[in-house]
């Protein structure tokens, strides 16, 4: 009889648990469908130089970064110092897609806080951006051997998700 | 009140005002009709809480770009839907798709219904059978008249 009137608190407790585990988590960070699949393929013009294209294709046989970024960005600047970061520890080579931006604006940007990227590719429409599925810069790909998309981190980039989450995950790509 | 009421319009009336010219509207309406329809389904992935159709994003200017193109080229909704969950799965639907993953929010209300309906009937059928069912014998009887007459007779 007693266990009766424990039955209403069981289930608000129960509740409570939904609600906590729903109110902590980002509503932003929608998985993405592209986990697992081939990278879209892509020709597009080089930040640096209009003339020069750039293609997923030519990356085949290497794992690699592709980080979605652009000058308007503030969450970019503040990603800036830890991708500066991946960059120098070589341990794959990082792509920066710049997305809906001006090139002059851009070219700037890394001028002024140092270029993490061994090239940029330039996504002025936002045309490369719509294929890869992009709805909040930055946003970071990480592309293994044979071109599939393996990870994908929505915001800014943290040195605790680099030592915990991405160098681990390149080595381990780059093994395989 | 009333003043207050309007100086509110007004000041409503200047946010418009300001605020961005919607997209020009493709030259052909029927293009323009389907892609309301399409799009009306459709959440911003930006402003999460606003479809596609309504949102003033850049991306969902871009979003809306793309399906222009799509339908221009002859695709079918369904085709164009597929183009969108492709990109940004599901959640872009406001309509979850029917599939494994989707089962317990689909059909979840009817079973807590059903588990509702069962549990309803179960306690009311409990109650019913916990009221005993006397028969009253004549004697039983004769006792209650005799009692509701007494009571009869102090009231007159």
């Amino acid at each position: 009889m007693k266990a009766k009137f424990l039955i209403p608190l069981i289930l608000f407790i129960g509740l409570v648990v939904f609600l906590a585990i729903g109110l902590n988590r980002d509503p932003h960070e929608v998985p993405s469908p592209l986990i697992n699949k081939a990278a879209p393929v892509f020709e597009v013009s080089q930040l640096a130089d209009a003339n020069k294209t750039f293609s997923p294709v030519s990356m085949k046989g290497q794992v690699w970064v592709l980080n979605v970024w652009a000058s308007w960005c503030v969450a970019c600047r503040e990603e800036h110092p830890v991708l500066v970061e991946l960059a120098k520890s070589q341990v794959a080579p990082v792509v920066g897609l710049d997305y809906k931006d001006k090139r002059e604006e851009a070219l700037a940007m890394l001028a002024r806080q140092g270029n993490p990227y061994v090239l940029s590719v330039f996504d002025g429409n936002g045309r490369v951006g719509i294929d890869y599925g992009v709805y909040g810069v930055p946003e970071t790909y990480i592309i293994d051997k044979v071109g599939v998309i393996r990870f994908k981190h929505i915001g800014p980039l943290t040195m605790d998700l680099l030592n915990q989450k991405i160098y681990p995950m390149l080595t381990a790509l780059k093994k395989s | 009140m009333k003043k207050i009421f309007l100086i509110g319009l007004c000041v409503m009336g200047l946010g418009s005002a300001f605020a961005n010219e919607a997209a020009p509207l493709a030259d052909d309406p029927v293009t323009e009709q389907r892609l309301m329809s399409i799009s009306e389904e459709m959440r911003c992935l930006v402003c999460q809480n606003e479809s596609l159709a309504g949102s003033r994003s850049e991306l969902a200017n871009d979003l809306r770009r793309e399906i222009r193109i799509l339908i221009k080229e002859g695709k079918s909704d369904d085709q164009i839907r597929n183009f969108m969950v492709e990109r940004y799965g599901d959640f872009v639907l406001y309509r979850p798709p029917v599939k494994p993953v989707t089962w317990l929010l689909w059909i979840g209300p009817f079973v807590i219904l059903i588990i509702g309906i069962a549990g309803l009937l179960a306690y009311l059928r409990r109650r019913n059978s916990s009221v005993p069912n006397v028969i009253l014998t004549d004697s039983d009887n004769q006792k209650i008249d005799a009692l509701l007459n007494s009571s009869n007779q102090k009231e007159g």
